[in-house]
Protein backbone atom coordinates (compact mmCIF):
# COMPACT_ATOMS: atom_id res chain seq x y z
CA UNK A 1 0.00 0.00 0.00
CA UNK A 2 2.64 2.47 0.64
CA UNK A 3 3.96 2.36 -2.80
CA UNK A 4 0.25 3.40 -3.65
CA UNK A 5 -0.07 6.12 -0.87
CA UNK A 6 3.30 7.30 -1.93
CA UNK A 7 5.39 6.42 1.20
CA UNK A 8 2.72 6.93 3.42
CA UNK A 9 1.92 4.53 5.83
CA UNK A 10 -1.66 5.02 6.18
CA UNK A 11 -2.03 3.97 9.79
CA UNK A 12 0.38 4.72 11.39
CA UNK A 13 0.72 7.98 10.46
CA UNK A 14 -2.71 9.73 10.37
CA UNK A 15 -3.79 7.92 13.32
CA UNK A 16 -7.42 6.92 12.21
CA UNK A 17 -8.19 10.88 11.70
CA UNK A 18 -11.39 10.95 8.81
CA UNK A 19 -11.85 14.03 7.02
CA UNK A 20 -14.70 14.66 5.08
CA UNK A 21 -12.85 15.66 1.32
CA UNK A 22 -14.54 16.81 -1.31
CA UNK A 23 -13.17 16.95 -5.11
CA UNK A 24 -14.40 19.86 -6.93
CA UNK A 25 -14.84 18.67 -10.86
CA UNK A 26 -15.15 21.48 -12.81
CA UNK A 27 -13.45 20.97 -16.24
CA UNK A 28 -14.41 19.39 -19.47
CA UNK A 29 -12.70 15.68 -19.62
CA UNK A 30 -10.25 16.49 -22.42
CA UNK A 31 -9.11 19.69 -23.50
CA UNK A 32 -6.62 19.86 -20.74
CA UNK A 33 -5.24 17.63 -18.32
CA UNK A 34 -7.29 18.67 -14.91
CA UNK A 35 -9.89 15.87 -15.28
CA UNK A 36 -7.94 12.79 -15.54
CA UNK A 37 -5.65 13.88 -12.99
CA UNK A 38 -7.71 15.18 -10.69
CA UNK A 39 -9.38 11.42 -10.86
CA UNK A 40 -5.74 10.15 -9.99
CA UNK A 41 -6.06 11.64 -6.65
CA UNK A 42 -9.66 10.74 -6.12
CA UNK A 43 -8.58 7.34 -6.45
CA UNK A 44 -5.53 7.44 -3.71
CA UNK A 45 -7.75 9.07 -1.56
CA UNK A 46 -9.85 5.64 -1.12
CA UNK A 47 -6.67 4.04 0.45
CA UNK A 48 -7.10 6.92 3.06
CA UNK A 49 -10.69 5.62 4.55
CA UNK A 50 -11.27 9.15 4.58
CA UNK A 51 -15.23 10.81 4.02
CA UNK A 52 -15.07 11.40 0.31
CA UNK A 53 -17.60 13.08 -2.08
CA UNK A 54 -17.03 14.31 -5.72
CA UNK A 55 -19.18 17.27 -7.07
CA UNK A 56 -18.79 17.77 -10.91
CA UNK A 57 -20.28 21.45 -11.93
CA UNK A 58 -19.85 23.65 -14.94
CA UNK A 59 -18.27 21.91 -17.66
CA UNK A 60 -16.82 18.78 -15.11
CA UNK A 61 -20.85 17.69 -15.42
CA UNK A 62 -18.97 16.10 -19.18
CA UNK A 63 -16.84 14.30 -17.54
CA UNK A 64 -19.59 11.62 -16.83
CA UNK A 65 -21.43 11.89 -20.11
CA UNK A 66 -22.09 8.28 -21.59
CA UNK A 67 -21.41 8.00 -25.28
CA UNK A 68 -17.24 9.32 -25.16
CA UNK A 69 -15.57 8.84 -28.28
CA UNK A 70 -12.18 9.79 -27.53
CA UNK A 71 -10.27 8.00 -30.43
CA UNK A 72 -10.02 10.37 -33.04
CA UNK A 73 -8.21 12.43 -30.23
CA UNK A 74 -6.42 10.07 -29.01
CA UNK A 75 -7.21 9.92 -26.07
CA UNK A 76 -7.60 7.48 -23.93
CA UNK A 77 -11.51 7.25 -22.79
CA UNK A 78 -11.36 7.17 -19.23
CA UNK A 79 -14.70 7.64 -18.16
CA UNK A 80 -15.62 4.05 -17.48
CA UNK A 81 -13.57 4.97 -14.11
CA UNK A 82 -16.15 6.63 -12.58
CA UNK A 83 -18.11 3.50 -12.65
CA UNK A 84 -15.35 1.56 -10.78
CA UNK A 85 -15.53 4.35 -7.96
CA UNK A 86 -18.20 2.35 -6.26
CA UNK A 87 -15.79 -0.45 -5.79
CA UNK A 88 -13.72 1.86 -4.14
CA UNK A 89 -16.21 3.02 -1.61
CA UNK A 90 -16.48 6.35 -3.19
CA UNK A 91 -20.49 6.52 -3.76
CA UNK A 92 -21.03 10.01 -2.81
CA UNK A 93 -21.52 11.72 -6.37
CA UNK A 94 -23.08 15.01 -6.56
CA UNK A 95 -23.92 16.81 -9.88
CA UNK A 96 -25.20 20.65 -10.14
CA UNK A 97 -28.79 20.55 -11.81
CA UNK A 98 -28.00 24.38 -13.31
CA UNK A 99 -24.78 22.93 -15.13
CA UNK A 100 -26.61 20.08 -16.33
CA UNK A 101 -29.54 22.76 -17.61
CA UNK A 102 -27.39 24.77 -19.12
CA UNK A 103 -26.02 21.89 -21.28
CA UNK A 104 -29.17 20.28 -21.80
CA UNK A 105 -28.34 17.50 -19.82
CA UNK A 106 -29.93 15.24 -17.41
CA UNK A 107 -29.14 12.87 -14.75
CA UNK A 108 -29.86 9.76 -17.24
CA UNK A 109 -27.33 11.45 -19.61
CA UNK A 110 -24.52 10.14 -17.22
CA UNK A 111 -22.24 6.78 -16.54
CA UNK A 112 -22.99 6.72 -13.40
CA UNK A 113 -26.04 7.36 -10.90
CA UNK A 114 -25.55 10.47 -8.75
CA UNK A 115 -27.48 12.97 -6.77
CA UNK A 116 -28.50 15.75 -8.50
CA UNK A 117 -28.51 18.99 -6.30
CA UNK A 118 -28.84 22.87 -7.12
CA UNK A 119 -25.78 25.10 -6.27
CA UNK A 120 -27.37 26.60 -3.24
CA UNK A 121 -27.49 23.00 -2.02
CA UNK A 122 -23.85 22.25 -3.20
CA UNK A 123 -22.84 25.36 -1.62
CA UNK A 124 -23.87 24.07 2.08
CA UNK A 125 -22.15 20.90 1.21
CA UNK A 126 -19.03 22.36 0.69
CA UNK A 127 -19.53 24.43 3.35
CA UNK A 128 -19.06 21.44 5.80
CA UNK A 129 -15.82 19.98 4.72
CA UNK A 130 -12.85 20.01 5.97
CA UNK A 131 -10.59 19.48 2.97
CA UNK A 132 -12.47 20.80 -0.21
CA UNK A 133 -10.20 20.21 -3.82
CA UNK A 134 -10.88 21.08 -7.27
CA UNK A 135 -9.79 20.06 -10.14
CA UNK B 1 -2.58 27.34 12.23
CA UNK B 2 -1.18 24.82 10.36
CA UNK B 3 -1.46 24.67 6.30
CA UNK B 4 -0.92 22.28 3.41
CA UNK B 5 -0.56 24.15 -0.11
CA UNK B 6 -1.38 22.92 -3.46
CA UNK B 7 -0.10 24.21 -6.11
CA UNK B 8 -1.55 23.24 -9.73
CA UNK B 9 0.39 25.65 -12.30
CA UNK B 10 3.55 25.83 -13.82
CA UNK B 11 5.64 28.79 -12.92
CA UNK B 12 6.28 31.85 -15.47
CA UNK B 13 3.14 30.89 -17.42
CA UNK B 14 0.91 31.45 -14.39
CA UNK B 15 0.43 33.47 -11.24
CA UNK B 16 -0.62 30.31 -8.73
CA UNK B 17 3.10 29.78 -8.16
CA UNK B 18 3.79 33.03 -7.05
CA UNK B 19 0.79 33.93 -5.37
CA UNK B 20 1.10 30.32 -3.47
CA UNK B 21 4.96 31.37 -2.63
CA UNK B 22 3.54 34.91 -1.38
CA UNK B 23 0.90 33.60 0.82
CA UNK B 24 2.97 31.11 2.38
CA UNK B 25 5.65 34.14 3.22
CA UNK B 26 2.86 36.29 4.78
CA UNK B 27 1.45 33.20 6.82
CA UNK B 28 5.25 32.08 8.16
CA UNK B 29 5.33 36.17 9.10
CA UNK B 30 2.23 35.64 10.95
CA UNK B 31 3.46 32.92 13.15
CA UNK B 32 1.85 29.80 11.07
CA UNK B 33 3.45 26.90 9.85
CA UNK B 34 3.31 25.49 6.38
CA UNK B 35 4.24 21.58 6.68
CA UNK B 36 4.26 21.05 3.11
CA UNK B 37 4.10 22.26 -0.53
CA UNK B 38 2.26 19.68 -2.80
CA UNK B 39 3.16 20.40 -6.65
CA UNK B 40 0.70 18.66 -8.84
CA UNK B 41 -0.30 18.99 -13.01
CA UNK B 42 1.65 21.34 -14.63
CA UNK B 43 2.96 22.69 -10.88
CA UNK B 44 5.55 19.90 -10.91
CA UNK B 45 7.88 22.24 -13.31
CA UNK B 46 8.56 24.37 -10.23
CA UNK B 47 10.57 22.04 -9.43
CA UNK B 48 13.01 21.76 -12.43
CA UNK B 49 16.79 23.23 -11.98
CA UNK B 50 17.12 23.58 -15.44
CA UNK B 51 15.22 26.66 -14.82
CA UNK B 52 16.76 30.22 -15.87
CA UNK B 53 14.79 33.08 -15.62
CA UNK B 54 16.29 36.13 -17.08
CA UNK B 55 18.58 38.03 -15.16
CA UNK B 56 15.84 41.30 -13.72
CA UNK B 57 12.77 38.65 -13.39
CA UNK B 58 12.30 36.31 -10.07
CA UNK B 59 13.59 33.14 -9.99
CA UNK B 60 10.39 31.00 -9.07
CA UNK B 61 12.67 27.39 -8.70
CA UNK B 62 15.38 29.30 -6.33
CA UNK B 63 12.53 30.73 -4.35
CA UNK B 64 11.17 27.44 -3.29
CA UNK B 65 14.70 25.71 -2.89
CA UNK B 66 15.19 29.05 -0.19
CA UNK B 67 12.11 28.63 1.53
CA UNK B 68 12.85 24.74 1.96
CA UNK B 69 16.46 25.67 3.38
CA UNK B 70 15.23 28.47 5.18
CA UNK B 71 11.72 26.83 6.56
CA UNK B 72 12.65 23.31 6.51
CA UNK B 73 8.54 23.13 4.34
CA UNK B 74 8.88 19.93 2.68
CA UNK B 75 8.27 20.34 -1.12
CA UNK B 76 6.76 17.34 -2.64
CA UNK B 77 6.41 16.81 -6.63
CA UNK B 78 3.81 14.03 -7.23
CA UNK B 79 5.89 11.18 -9.52
CA UNK B 80 2.92 10.94 -11.75
CA UNK B 81 2.57 14.49 -12.99
CA UNK B 82 6.37 14.78 -13.09
CA UNK B 83 7.33 11.64 -15.11
CA UNK B 84 4.52 12.86 -17.31
CA UNK B 85 6.61 16.24 -18.02
CA UNK B 86 9.87 14.85 -17.40
CA UNK B 87 10.87 15.98 -14.64
CA UNK B 88 13.25 13.92 -12.74
CA UNK B 89 15.46 13.36 -9.50
CA UNK B 90 18.56 14.09 -11.81
CA UNK B 91 17.12 17.78 -12.66
CA UNK B 92 15.19 18.26 -9.19
CA UNK B 93 16.33 21.81 -7.46
CA UNK B 94 17.57 21.59 -3.90
CA UNK B 95 14.84 20.96 -1.42
CA UNK B 96 12.59 19.15 -3.77
CA UNK B 97 11.83 15.66 -3.55
CA UNK B 98 10.07 13.04 -6.09
CA UNK B 99 6.64 11.21 -3.97
CA UNK B 100 3.42 9.78 -4.30
CA UNK B 101 -0.24 11.46 -4.03
CA UNK B 102 -0.70 10.08 -0.78
CA UNK B 103 1.27 12.80 0.34
CA UNK B 104 -1.14 15.28 -1.21
CA UNK B 105 -4.35 13.76 0.79
CA UNK B 106 -1.74 13.73 3.93
CA UNK B 107 -1.52 17.12 3.69
CA UNK B 108 -4.71 17.62 3.57
CA UNK B 109 -5.55 15.39 6.83
CA UNK B 110 -2.83 16.81 9.01
CA UNK B 111 -2.93 20.10 8.23
CA UNK B 112 -6.26 22.62 9.67
CA UNK B 113 -6.07 24.01 6.33
CA UNK B 114 -5.69 23.01 2.35
CA UNK B 115 -5.01 25.74 0.37
CA UNK B 116 -5.15 25.37 -3.52
CA UNK B 117 -3.25 27.15 -5.56
CA UNK B 118 -4.57 27.50 -9.61
CA UNK B 119 -7.15 27.60 -11.93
Amino acid sequence: MSEVTGGVEVEEEIGGTVKKFMFVNRKAPYGTIYALEGLEVVLISAAFDQDVSLVFLDDGVYQLKKGQHTKAVDMKNFSPTYRALEGYDIDKLYVEKESLEERGLTADDLVVDVEVLTAEEIAKLMAEQDVVLSF
Amino acid sequence: MKFGILVNEGPFQHQAADTAYHFIKAALDRGHEVHRVFFYHDGVNNSNKLSEPQQDDRNVVHRWSKLAEEHGIDLVVCVAAALRRGIKDEILAPGFRISGLGQLVESGIQADRLVVFGD
